[in-house]
């Protein structure tokens, strides 16, 4: 990696303003993306501001919702009582990310402010209809993902927290990448007394995105028979040497079918 | 202390150091003064250079100097040597283009080495690495064997016509044709072996160091064989005499065949350090690995078996197109010739067999040995073809196997392919192998899965290797440019505890424990008493190194031949403190003894009176107790056995889950039963990745698609079943411990027992044959288009 400042704030505003101050001064969470990236010299960042001292982790559930800090480790959630009988497709997702070690270090925050495509909180954010918390407002979850590693953040925007509305009930099933064993697919469901909502990673060319027809179906029945047919087209899928866009997209109807089947 | 020879589960010596941490491996040296090499790479397949420019690279801060190929070629150093030498079918030897240390002229795979920085710090050297500018010339490049053959494809060396490296041949193409003339059947297949990237846990790293005071280079590296490194690259690469370049292969973490070779870097650092007059470290990442270790497997072949009515095999021929890479690695020839074709006859008795190969170069990384080494291609051939005429002829799979055994009686066997078996007992491994697996009970687990939705398939794989190489003249005849012994050296000290020193190198096998047992069981030596040491020129005598799953069956036989020369000489000494006739004198359980007396010398009494000659037979026996023994085997060794794996697919997905896996292996004398399952388990774990997981993948430009863990796929603990090893042993005929070889047969006997285990679960889909790695992916499309013929 290049050289770097290495700076640990320990307040928000602190923080917020070392970043707005140096457009090329960059935002470290868990570093379990992040410092690969500075390995492979892939970004030259003057400094990094490591968001660990600024106590935005933690996990409180009230009024339907749960809220999860930002820099609340995926092993934290995954773990979480509260988590487990509030939301506990998010509980599994959480304890289904990279292994262990990725789970100790990485972050909701890191993860949903990176949004790679292929990850796996961006799903749950868009089928529970989230809200992004930052220093600056509010972000619903329909807003804030905008493409591939894109999303609504402004440069010196910092995520603080995620709160997800409580479902009656909801699902998560990945399809992992052989080797990197992120998702190829990865399908969540969940359904509110409004509807169903579900929402898909891994398999979009622009990331993550919500399957209407889907939707439509689970509204009229939440069954796995009433979404196992629902096509998905192709068009707009990733093609790579593990699976082709046809394959995804079959893919998306199968883990949607075992995922509704799971919320029960 | 139980008892801890030859067949007891002790456990092993090195694990304390390794669990605890406390390995020394290479990247763990550090010397005064050193400095850190970075090598810049080519990010092109194939590229003319037309000018480097170093100049901004070398004004960097802390850096020492920047080397191109032209600084090497002007210091006169010479380029990677190939340690073996293949003929063409007319006789003419094979291309052999030259393999500058770093490129000359032109680079040819994405990873070829072209320039090197040496500065004070690893990010240091990194930095001004980045500076280097190169103008290129780009050409086209290919990674494709196909497209490498076709006419007017570009040229990977400028003086290769075709790419074509050897068109190499073995057996009797009249006979074979005579045989197939009158076959009542042919059945044929065409497959591919898919390319490996071998993965050692522990990156390769060299580091060289150069004594001013006394001319001596050392290089501390990565090596499964540190003596062959002296030789190949102080004479041929570096012009320093043996006496001034010591080697040392410290604790290795997996070598799998990656680390055979003599590398580039190694020439670099050691070259570097003597210009520079300072310790010079390379440490590859893992990136690095990827785009510059040697690659594995890479074959196309077509098959096809003559057959007469009740299904014996009259005759196999065989076409194969073996990728070589762009430059030949130390031992690529050799490796889809005479560790292949001559495997073709596998366990059965066909009695012709023709079989053509062709080597090719192409712009991509050099193929080399990797666990199986040619084995399991031949392996994998013969049991897929195997299978496609049991189900082509309407013949049970284990029967067709059976008729074609070499029955047990038929020691020693000469194959139409060069080698004579000493010994095995196919049947035997079959049998056990098909009881463990329940063969009998299949059908009923069949049922049972579909009732849950899931396809459940079981496959056989019947395989012989041959390893413990190698006789030096037989290899010598056939194009070795190097001898095939090893060497052992036995220390009795003064009280009776014994230090090894072994040509054979320990990367992960063992050895520390293994050839204590042996010791141990033969001298009667305490084991915690016996040092095994290993991997340093300065302290062991001359030998070859372990690969090809040698070590015990060569090493260890230098290592008992050692020690009958020891027991010799005990006699003797034994003779004259006894007052006795050294043909009265008894060796056993550690104690000299006068037959039919209770006269008795311990071992270390006699070394004693050995170190402490003053009671001795001075006139006619010189004192100590050390004897050096070089073995050099009569014949190859044939491991054999049987493997069953049993998987299930889920249909909807293409997912493929290993349910069972049981390997019964016949590898002769059995030293240390709990090494033998870990290493049959570690081979079956790389095999079940061949079969289901591993791909390296290049594109169209021949970039390497599949150059890190995020897209190739090494198999993990949760991809693989328990795995159930047994033994059935029959006796090498030609060593003296009767041991065979157990390094590789995991790797070998595994991956057509996977495939031929999901063909069977997909018979009812018109499937025939399937490339590995069987991707979920490949199953979908099977299961979809199998679907769609049923409906249509
Ligand atoms: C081996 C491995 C396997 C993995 N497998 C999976 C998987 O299966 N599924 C999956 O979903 N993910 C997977 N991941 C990714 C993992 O979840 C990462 O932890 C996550 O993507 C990034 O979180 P982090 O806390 O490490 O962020 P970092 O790497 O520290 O940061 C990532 C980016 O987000 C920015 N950032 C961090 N925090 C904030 C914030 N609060 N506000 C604004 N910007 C911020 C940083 O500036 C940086 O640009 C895997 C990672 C590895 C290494």
């Amino acid at each position: 990696m290049y050289d770097f400042t290495y700076l640990k704030p320990s307040t928000l505003p602190e923080a917020v303003s070392l970043l707005s101050s140096d457009t090329e001064a960059k935002a470290l969470a868990g570093g379990m993306t992040f410092i690969p990236v500075l390995k492979q010299r892939l970004a030259r960042p003057t400094k990094l501001v490591d968001l660990a001292g600024l106590g935005l982790s933690g996990i409180s559930v009230a009024g339907g919702k749960v809220r999860i800090a930002a820099m609340t480790t995926h092993m934290t959630v995954a773990d979480s009582p509260d988590v487990q009988k509030a939301i506990p497709a998010l509980a599994k997702l959480a304890g289904g990310i990279g292994d262990k070690e990725v789970r100790h270090r990485g972050t909701i925050g890191g993860s949903l402010a990176n949004n790679d495509p292929s990850a796996c909180y961006p799903s749950a954010v868009l089928a529970l209809g989230a809200t992004i918390l930052t220093n600056k407002r509010i972000i619903a979850a329909d807003d804030y993902f905008q493409g591939m590693f894109a999303t609504a953040l402004e440069p010196d925007e910092l995520i603080t927290a995620v709160e997800f509305p409580v479902p009656e009930k909801a699902a998560y099933m990945k399809f992992p990448n052989p080797a990197s064993r992120y998702a190829i697919v990865g399908v969540f469901v969940a359904k509110f007394p409004t509807g169903a909502r579900v929402a898909v990673t891994g398999a979009g060319q622009s990331g993550v995105f919500r399957h209407a027809a889907m939707e439509e179906a689970l509204g009229k029945s939440f069954s796995p028979e009433a979404v196992g047919n629902v096509p998905t087209d192709a068009e707009n899928l990733n093609s790579d040497i593990h699976a082709s866009a046809e394959y995804r997209a079959h893919l998306i109807g199968v883990m949607a079918r075992r995922a509704v089947a799971a919320a029960g | 202390m139980g008892f801890e020879g030859i067949g007891a589960a002790v456990r092993r010596k090195e694990d304390q150091r390794f669990l605890s941490g406390s390995g020394h491996y290479t990247d763990d040296i550090n010397r005064h003064g050193q400095l850190y090499a970075y090598i810049r790479r080519s990010d092109r397949p194939h590229a003319r250079i037309i000018a480097i420019d170093t100049k901004a690279a070398g004004a960097m801060p802390g850096v020492a100097a920047v080397y191109t190929g032209a600084d090497m070629q002007a210091d006169n150093v010479g380029g990677l040597p190939c340690g073996w030498q293949v003929k063409n079918k007319d006789g003419t030897p094979m291309a052999e283009p030259p393999h500058p240390v770093l490129a000359v002229g032109k680079v040819r795979h994405v990873g070829d080495p072209f320039a090197v920085v040496v500065a004070e710090s690893r990010q240091a050297a990194k930095d001004a690495a980045e500076k280097i500018a190169v103008t290129w010339e780009d050409l086209p490049g290919t990674a494709s064997i196909a497209d490498a053959l076709a006419p007017g494809a570009a040229l990977v060396h400028d003086d290769v016509p075709g790419n074509l490296c050897y068109d190499w041949h073995i057996g009797d193409p009249a006979a074979t044709d005579a045989a197939f003339a009158q076959a009542a059947r042919v059945v044929k297949l065409d497959l591919t072996n898919n390319r490996l990237i071998p993965n050692a846990m522990e990156p390769r790293a060299a580091v060289g160091d150069y004594d001013r005071t006394t001319g001596e280079h050392t290089l501390y590296t990565t090596s499964q064989n540190p003596h062959v490194i002296r030789l190949l690259m102080g004479a041929f690469v570096l012009h320093i005499p043996e006496s001034r370049l010591r080697v040392v292969a410290p604790d290795v973490g997996g070598g799998f065949g990656s680390k055979i070779y003599h590398y580039a870097e190694e020439a670099i650092v050691t070259w570097a350090a003597g210009k520079l007059g300072k310790p010079v470290k390379w440490t590859a990442e893992r990136a690095e690995s990827f785009l510059s270790d040697a690659h594995g497997r890479d074959h196309i072949s077509s098959a096809e078996m003559a057959l007469d009515a009740e299904g014996n095999f009259l005759a196999l021929r065989v076409k194969t197109l073996a990728n070589m890479g762009a430059y030949l690695s130390t031992f690529a020839p050799c490796i889809p010739t005479y560790l292949y074709a001559t495997l073709l006859a596998g366990v059965y008795k066909t009695p012709v067999i023709y079989a053509e190969v062709k080597a090719v170069f192409t712009n991509t990384v050099p193929v080399d040995a990797y666990r199986g080494a040619g084995r399991p291609e031949a392996t994998y051939l013969l049991e897929r073809l195997a299978d496609v005429i049991a189900h082509e002829t309407g013949i049970d799979r284990v029967s067709l196997r059976q008729r074609n055994f070499i029955p047990a009686d038929a020691f020693p066997y000469q194959t139409p392919v060069a080698l004579q078996y000493d010994s095995g007992n196919y049947q035997a491994t079959l049998d056990a192998a098909l009881k463990a697996a329940d063969w009998a009970g299949f059908r009923a687990r069949r049922a049972a899965a579909q009732t849950k939705g899931k396809l459940r398939g079981i496959g056989i794989s019947t395989y012989i290797e041959a390893c413990g190489i190698a006789p030096s003249a037989v290899v010598g005849s056939l194009g070795a440019r190097a001898g095939l012994y090893e060497v052992a050296n036995i220390r009795v000290h003064p009280t009776g505890s014994v230090s090894v020193f072994t040509g054979a190198h320990s990367h992960g096998q063992g050895h520390e424990t293994t050839f204590a047992q042996v010791v141990s069981d033969q001298l009667g030596v305490p084991f915690e008493q016996i040092e095994i040491v290993h991997g340093d020129t300065e302290k062991i005598p001359f030998g070859m190194g372990t690969y090809g799953s040698r070590s015990l069956a060569v090493g260890g036989s230098a290592m008992v031949k050692a020690m009958d020369k020891i027991i010799a000489k005990g006699k003797r000494i034994a003779a004259h403190l006894l007052e006795a006739s050294v043909d009265d004198i008894e060796f056993k359980n550690g104690a000299f003894s006068v037959a039919g007396t209770d006269k008795v010398k311990t071992l270390a009494e006699i070394s004693l009176a050995a170190y402490v000659p003053h009671n001795y037979p001075i006139n006619e026996l010189e004192p100590g107790l050390e004897e050096t023994a070089f073995y050099d085997p009569k014949n190859f060794t044939f491991p054999a056995g049987c493997h069953v794996a049993e998987i299930e697919i889920d249909p909807d997905t293409g997912v493929i889950t290993v349910v069972n896996f049981v390997a019964v292996d016949d590898v002769g004398r059995v030293i240390n039963p709990m090494i033998v399952e870990g290493q049959v388990q570690g081979g079956v774990a790389q095999g079940i990745g061949q079969a289901l997981l591993e791909n390296a993948v290049y594109d169209g430009s021949a970039q390497l698609v599949t150059g890190s863990m995020m897209d190739y796929t090494m198999p993990r603990a949760d991809d693989l079943p328990s795995i159930s090893v047994g033994t059935e042993t029959t006796l090498c005929t030609h060593n003296p411990l009767g041991v065979k070889g157990c390094g590789e047969v995991g790797a070998i006997g595994s991956p057509p027992a996977i495939i031929n285990a999901v063909v069977d679960a997909l018979s009812d889909y018109g499937v025939r044959h399937i490339d590995m790695p069987a991707s979920p992916q490949k199953i979908w499309s099977i299961v979809r288009a199998g679907r769609s013929r049923a409906a249509a």
